[in-house]
């Protein structure tokens, strides 16, 4: 017998020590610089300053709207996509769904360069197309993040439903809009979730493509940069609460196998 | 309840089914013309099918998995086209049809209700799609819910129904659209026992009182002689016989479907005489005209084996297993090296002596079928003459084969006048004696490994079919007993194969 028993409730050590370290600790460090000055004492100025400094609303409303250009434009782009990978009856369908997914494994700032230099060409100047660059770069980025769940989704979805439909009177495109659409919604969803948040922020794209415009990641990071942690924390938390107002919403129509399609990458 | 309480036939708007059913019970409703259903591959799932269908007949494609039996239902339904062959629904080909066009509906095996929907929904999904009034898709869901016995249900979801219920709603959803052919998968596949047995009389029942034609695939021989009017009996994509239930019991075309239907006897025979029949070394009367001389399999059900004692029975063996079946008794009797299964309602003792009677109305003759293996082959000419045999080759000696043929000096084969044969206008019939043929599970013993496809016990062996990796089927008799889908390697003696010239 040995003196030290292991339990499961050990095995959840490690976690737990991951949690503290890695998500409450940092969370409750915004927390405090978003409610505190310079001096250290606990103020809202950093909350109504965000509602006030039209120049940070402006930002979060340019933001919306090019993740929601951003992801609509993925979303045309990759359903269709997504759909002819899973319902056809192609062979070395895999490698396909691998040529889509091959670009998330190149370094992320050679793709980004690479595509600068494609739209550089294009356009003369990437400073005439500020928004349009913008929306390319995301799309580029986070195409495969759309594609994936709605794959994983159409493809478990039951043949015999299409052919039932079209027992039941439905032409193919009857059968589409009535049936494959609607059970394809968990998949669309998954795919907005992981395409509309990160579009938002990921001002990362943005700079690479020597663009003017500001989101609010951009936002917080000039805010960082200045080592203005307190506004920078405040605009943080509230994109924060605004992640977690939009998945309570969404969580209704996700279900766990498109959050594995999603994991893959 | 009774299943009765339960179908109201009045609640259709088209009461002249009914009618329409019995009255026009002689017109073919569906025709298929050697239909087939070939793949990529080659391999066909349905070869040449030929069937009518009248008006308001319940069907049944009845045969083991991989059969066609739902492949054939499939290009009823439309899902699937026929490579060859046209499909007649009221004298017009519908072969190219697509299924959202056709007045036939399906009830699936797994159901495949929607699961986004719920239960009015689903069933009123046809309906809507013909933008019937509101009121009367309303109408008419209500009364198929009622009929189905699931009265109230509309707004129920999918995933709270059990699966006797989901099968119910299946078939609500299929008939409310008034099909004239209603096409039924497996449709109790999934139940269990008892729920099966009540649903196949509400099934039957339904299907009187509304006059419709019923097409119903299974691979319950019982649920096939239970509900209709003509059972189709199908083994590899081909039909076997079609007939009443009675016929198809009573009188089976083959050993295949003997086999399949019921339990049965099935002994390897010879006519002896005018109505005389020879098998398990024993002479037997017969009502069945065969030919004297011909080789036959007869089949005796076991019921109608009478046991009597030793002295007074044709076939005299031991008791070697009685099993209590609740109405009978199954007994098992070795008779030499026969065996043979008998229902009696009288037990007996293993062990014990017995003499077994048949009447004459109680043997089957069926032609034997298949008593040899033929293959075609062709004559390769390479420095030497070979056969392709398989995939490999058979030498055999061409001289015998060729009536006045010999090989010249150079070793080229020459008719009576010294001229060249053409050797590939030829061609060899290779036959093999399916008892000459061993099977080994050894891949390497033999020329060639195949799979077991099919089997029946033939009283003192098993005929097994092998399908080889070349798609060749043999027949091989074989004492022991192999399971379905084994493995096994052929083993064909070259001096037991025989050779003969095609015409």
């Amino acid at each position: 017998m040995s003196v030290f028993r292991f339990s499961r409730k050990q095995l959840g050590i490690p976690y737990a020590l991951f949690l503290m370290f890695f998500v409450v600790a940092p969370l409750l460090v915004i927390i405090y610089y978003a409610f505190t000055n310079g001096e250290g004492r606990f103020t809202l100025d950093n909350l109504s300053g965000f509602f006030t400094d039209p120049n940070t609303i402006g930002t979060l409303f340019y933001s919306f709207a090019l993740a929601i250009v951003t992801t609509a434009v993925c979303l045309i782009i990759a359903y269709p996509i997504a759909y002819v990978l899973a319902r056809s009856n192609m062979r070395h369908k895999s490698v396909i769904v691998m040529i889509f997914v091959l670009p998330m494994w190149i370094n992320f700032t050679l793709r980004i360069t690479a595509l600068k230099e494609i739209l550089t060409v294009i356009e003369g100047n990437l400073a005439f197309h500020p928004f349009l660059n913008s929306v390319i770069g995301m799309c580029y980025d986070f195409l495969p993040f759309m594609i994936l769940p709605m794959y994983t989704t159409l493809m478990k979805l039951d043949g015999t439903l299409l052919e039932a439909a079209n027992d039941l009177g439905a032409s193919p495109l009857q059968t589409f809009l009535k049936v494959t659409l609607p059970l394809s919604v968990p998949g669309i969803v998954s795919g907005i979730v992981m395409v509309l948040l990160p579009s938002m922020t990921n001002y990362v794209v943005l700079d690479m493509l020597y663009n003017s415009t500001y989101i609010m990641g951009s936002l917080i990071g000039s805010y960082f940069a200045a080592y203005d942690w307190h506004n920078g924390s405040m605009i943080s938390l509230i994109l924060l609460l605004i992640i977690l107002i939009f998945t309570l919403f969404t969580n209704q129509y996700e279900d766990d196998t498109n959050a594995r399609g999603g994991a893959i990458l | 309840m009774s299943p009765d309480k339960k179908l109201k036939p009045d609640l259709w708007q088209k009461e002249d089914w009914e009618l329409e059913g019995k009255t026009g019970s002689k017109v073919n409703i569906i025709e298929l013309k050697s239909i087939t259903r070939r793949f990529e591959d080659g391999f066909a799932a349905v070869e040449d099918m030929n069937l009518e269908i009248k008006r308001g007949e319940f069907v049944t494609f009845l045969g083991p998995s991989g059969c066609g039996k739902t492949t054939t239902l499939r290009m009823i339904a439309g899902f699937e086209i026929p490579t060859e062959g046209q499909i007649l629904l009221h004298g017009e080909d519908i072969s190219g049809m697509p299924a959202y066009e056709r007045p036939i509906n399906t009830v699936f095996q797994r159901y495949a209700l929607f699961p986004h929907m719920n239960i009015y929904d689903n069933i009123a999904f046809g309906l809507k799609l013909k933008k019937l009034p509101k009121a009367e898709i309303k109408k008419k869901v209500k009364r198929v819910l009622e009929m189905v016995d699931l009265e109230g249900f509309e707004t129920r979801k999918v995933s709270t129904l059990s699966g006797g219920q989901q099968q119910r709603i299946a078939i609500a959803r299929a008939l409310v659209n008034e099909p004239e052919i209603l096409l039924l998968d497996e449709p109790l596949g999934a139940l269990d026992l008892k729920m099966r047995k009540e649903m196949q009389l509400e099934l039957k029942s339904m299907h009187e009182k509304l006059g419709i034609t019923f097409i119903y695939v299974t691979h319950d021989q019982e649920e096939a002689l239970t509900m209709s009017d003509k059972i189709v009996v199908m083994s590899e994509g081909r039909v076997q016989q079609i007939g009443t239930p009675e016929d198809i019991y009573n009188e089976p075309k083959n050993a295949f479907v003997a086999d399949f239907i019921g339990d049965s006897n099935i002994f390897n025979g010879i006519m002896t005489d005018k109505l005389k029949v020879r098998f398990c070394g024993t002479q037997f009367d017969c009502l069945d005209d065969v030919p004297h001389g011909t080789l036959i399999d007869a089949v005796v059900r076991p019921e109608d084996v009478i046991i009597t004692s030793e002295e007074e029975g044709a076939i005299k063996g031991v008791v070697t297993s009685v099993i209590f079946k609740g109405v009978h008794y199954e007994i098992t009797v070795e008779s030499g090296k026969n065996e043979i299964v008998i229902q009696s309602t009288k037990a007996a003792k293993v062990g014990d002596r017995v003499g077994l009677n048949i009447e004459p109305d109680g043997i089957h003759i069926m032609i034997a079928e298949h008593t040899l293996n033929k293959i075609e082959s062709n004559i390769v000419f390479d420095k030497e003459y070979y056969l392709e045999f398989l995939d490999g080759e058979l030498k055999c000696d061409f001289t015998k084969l060729i009536p006045g043929s010999h090989m010249d000096e150079a070793g080229v084969l020459v008719d009576a006048n010294g001229d060249e044969i053409d050797t590939d206008k030829l061609k060899v019939v290779i036959s093999v004696k399916p008892d000459d043929i061993s099977m080994s599970d050894d891949e390497e013993a033999g020329i060639i490994s195949g799979k077991i496809i099919n089997l029946i016990y033939k009283g003192d062996h098993y005929s097994y079919v092998v399908r080889t990796d070349v798609d060749q089927d043999f027949i091989v008799d074989d004492e022991d007993l192999w399971n379905m889908e084994d493995r096994v390697s052929l083993i064909i003696p070259e001096d037991k194969i025989e050779y003969s010239l095609k015409k």
